[in-house]
């Protein structure tokens, strides 16, 4: 299993490396993409459960809630086919050539969403965001292209300072930030008119699991009467029910890292937490905007 | 618009044929044709016509395999149809007064030992029972059982049963028409021996079977056609006893699309079993098998050292607990929150106590008391409609309420058989009133609300069901997974597609 655990990691780890502005559930997909086509296996049982194999390694490199539900949509998406053909070969094919175009929509969904989503950013808006977002980012370089002007207010997102990096980047797009502390948000809200966070994950209630803090915003946001949008693309759908913090699966919660040496969890600071739907206004995605209700409609959809 | 026209005119003409027959009857007083509304077969008329008539309002009209979609019927049409059925009243009120006989009222018992076939009819789905016009017109057909008691204003459009009289002392019961099994299930109902939303399921749809085994088709009559029109009276006669709950609507809904979807070319014997093994299936997959898959998903949902707390007696929850319990991966408690009259959270706990669970008992008003200690709320369901809505036991949506006020997550399981379509946004409208006399109350030999009946100003209120706002729960259980209260539609959707 070593050996066979090497290549998918490699090439995963390459891509990250490479190309810092991919999502990294496409950057596993690309890599189980390649994993598919060298594998050597005779049966369709037996790549399905190398595939799952694969998965599984590959989110143990990166613990994050979008690979693994990337991966799980791949696997989904390629294996409706083995109802179809019976002959092997002809089969895998087939399932290369989707995993192709599965690969092709899921890398056109950022824009997809971008363009969604930078008209309901006014001129002259305040907007609150929360750590470092790729498709949050690609947002706001649509809307810098639609001629608006509009300033941000970034969080600094304790522990791993992503809020800085989210500031350098918008810099360079010259948009005017602001880096307040995490626990400036309560003081800040008055002033902003609306929030836009991304998501690592989006549950099947609507509600989206995110880098640590996000609930607080979420609560100040509702609580203020401010409208609190997330971007995420649908690969980030995962079939995951929490009812409250607790209820997130412990894989999740921690960095991979921290969850191979097996020390006591107690003691660790999550990475994400749980927002409830109730908190979030709209959601959009490359399938559309979606209220949180209609999430459960789409994820029913998907993985039917 | 030209053949719907002409149909039009052929609806009138065997409007009027009936109507004319029923006039002989009445005067001869002889046992003629059955006459029920619709039910005739005649050679030559096209099916989809006949499915319009027969008024029966769960069958689905599109998409089933042989059967020919209608679009239901037009304004004219009805409005045509309403037409010939006055003017045939009072063509038959007429006739009646020319006679010189008894009043329409003693019709009963005259019209009962000669004319089986046309006395018991379905009662239209929703009854007023305080529009006095609509009562009239039922009581010169239908034995109808009485109302007891003066009823609260609120809910005067329900019935209000006493227990204490059995039924079959109340109404006189055409034995020819209903099946004695039938009348024995309709005792068990109305007297409250059998209890649940399942088991009353199972134990109709049992009935049903026996049913169908011991019916043998007329001569000159389909199985398809016929079973259906046999079926009613029975159906109408259950309701009497005890109104019908969503999944057994659901179920006769099913029943009836498969009989009258079975092909001509099958023997009797042959669709009577076919029918009997439909039955089984349905039995088997949407009530057995659901049962089992929500066990399973539900244990995912409870941890280690929770504190769930159950209310009343729901055979789902009180299988996911036990299941949970054998697999010996949790350590849980449960706390029992029950309330009165019914008192069925005894049960539960006598179930879950026998299984070795450590159990709490708590009635309702103590529920702000313990609910500091509890990690989540388990709930069972007697229906759950389509604005996502959670119909059950009277006290449930106090305790979905308060759980939201303490932040305890509301977890409620139901199997997808109990999804209906129906909307409601309060529990007012469709409900169901028992016996008021449970709420007496014997205590040192006295008896504090006895009198209740003589007293004009006092009510007695005992509600069997209430209706929770989808806001309030976080999470149903269901065969088909686990999905937010708002995705019942979609579920209502894809099992369309389905069938």
């Amino acid at each position: 299993l070593e050996d066979a655990e090497r290549p998918p990691m490699n090439t995963f780890r390459a891509q990250l490396r490479d190309d810092p502005d991919v999502a990294s559930a496409v950057a596993a997909i690309r890599a189980l993409l390649g994993f598919l086509k060298q594998d050597r296996g005779e049966t369709i049982q037996g790549l399905r459960n190398s595939l799952r194999d694969a998965i599984d390694t590959l989110s143990r490199v990166d613990s994050s809630v979008a690979v693994s539900s990337g991966g799980e949509l791949f696997l989904r998406f390629i294996s409706l086919t083995s109802l179809e053909y019976s002959d092997y070969s002809k089969c895998k094919e087939i399932m290369i050539e989707r995993g192709e175009i599965f690969l092709t929509k899921v890398s056109l969904s950022r824009n997809k969403i971008a363009k969604l989503c930078h008209p309901f950013i006014r001129d002259g808006a305040r907007i609150l965001t929360h750590a470092y977002s790729r498709v949050v980012l690609r947002v706001l370089e649509a809307a810098v292209e639609s001629k608006k002007r509009f300033s941000v207010y970034v969080t600094e997102s304790q522990p791993d300072e992503a809020g800085q990096k989210m500031a350098k980047a918008l810099r360079k797009l010259n948009i005017p930030v602001t880096v307040i502390l995490d626990a400036a948000v309560g003081y800040i809200m008055e002033k902003v008119d609306l929030v836009l966070v991304g998501a690592e994950g989006v549950v099947e209630s609507g509600g989206i699991i995110n880098k640590i803090g996000t609930n607080q915003i979420a609560v100040c946001a509702k609580a203020q009467n401010k409208p609190f949008y997330v971007v995420a693309e649908s690969f980030k759908f995962v079939r995951l029910f929490p009812l409250n913090q607790q209820d997130v699966p412990d894989r999740f919660k921690y960095k991979a890292d921290t969850l191979k040496t097996g020390q006591n969890l107690t003691e660790e600071h999550p990475w994400i937490d749980y927002t409830s739907p109730s908190l979030i206004t709209l959601l959009f995605t490359d399938l559309g905007v979606l209220t949180p209700s209609a999430v459960s409609d789409e994820l029913i959809k998907l993985y039917l | 618009q030209a053949p719907e026209l002409s149909q039009e005119e052929k609806l009138q003409l065997r409007k009027e044929k009936k109507q004319q027959k029923k006039k002989k009857k009445s005067e001869k007083g002889q046992s003629g044709e059955p006459a029920e509304q619709g039910a005739t077969p005649e050679p030559g008329q096209p099916r989809g016509e006949r499915r319009r008539l027969q008024r029966a309002p769960g069958v689905p009209r599109a998409g089933t395999p042989r059967c020919k979609p209608t679009g239901g019927k037009s304004k004219a049409e009805l409005r045509a149809e309403r037409r010939a059925k006055q003017e045939a009243e009072r063509a038959q009120k007429q006739a009646r007064k020319a006679e010189l006989s008894q009043a329409a009222t003693p019709a009963k018992p005259r019209q009962s030992p000669t004319e089986p076939q046309s006395m018991v009819k379905r009662l239209p789905e929703h009854v007023q029972v305080d529009d006095s016009a609509a009562q009239k017109k039922l009581t010169k057909k239908v034995p109808q059982r009485e109302d007891y008691g003066t009823k609260v204003n609120l809910f005067s459009h329900l019935h209000q049963y006493s227990r204490k009289k059995p039924l079959t002392q109340q109404m006189s019961i055409p034995s020819t028409v209903i099946h004695p099994a039938v009348v024995r299930l309709g005792l068990q109902y109305s007297q409250g021996i059998i209890n649940g939303s399942n088991a009353r399921c199972i134990a109709l749809l049992e009935v049903f079977k026996q049913l169908i085994r011991d019916y043998s088709t007329p001569p000159n009559e389909e199985l398809s056609r016929d079973l259906v029109a046999k079926l009613k009276p029975h159906i109408s006669f259950l309701t009497q006893c005890r109104p019908l709950s969503a999944g057994m609507g659901n179920a006769i809904k099913f029943l009836k699309k498969e009989i009258s979807c079975l092909p001509d070319t099958l023997r009797e014997d042959e669709a009577k079993e076919k029918l009997q093994d439909t039955i089984d299936k349905y039995l088997r997959e949407k009530i057995v098998l659901a049962a089992e898959a929500i066990s399973r998903s539900a244990f995912e949902k409870i941890n280690d050292h929770d504190v769930i707390l159950v209310y009343g007696c729901s055979s789902l929850v009180n299988r996911t607990l036990c299941d949970a319990h054998a697999k010996k991966g949790r350590a849980f408690r449960v706390i029992v929150v029950d309330s009165r009259p019914r008192l069925e959270g005894r049960e539960t706990l006598r179930r879950l106590v026998r299984k070795g669970i450590h159990c709490t008992y708590v009635m309702i008003n103590a529920i702000s008391y313990v609910l500091p200690e509890v990690s989540k709320v388990l709930l069972g369901a007697h229906a759950l409609l389509a604005n996502g809505s959670v119909m059950s036991r009277v006290g449930t949506s106090q305790i979905a309420l308060v759980s939201r006020a303490y932040n305890v997550p509301v977890l409620v399981c139901c199997e997808t058989y109990k999804f209906c379509e129906r909307v409601q946004t309060d529990s007012f409208v469709s409900n169901e009133l028992d016996d008021p006399d449970d709420l007496i109350v014997l205590r040192k030999g006295q008896a504090q609300l006895g009198g209740w009946a003589e007293n004009k100003s006092l009510r007695l209120l005992n509600l069997v069901y209430d209706v929770t706002p989808p806001d309030l729960v976080d999470l149903v259980i269901t065969d088909l997974g686990m999905i937010p209260c708002t995705s019942v539609p979609v579920v209502l959707r894809v099992k369309n597609v389905d069938q």
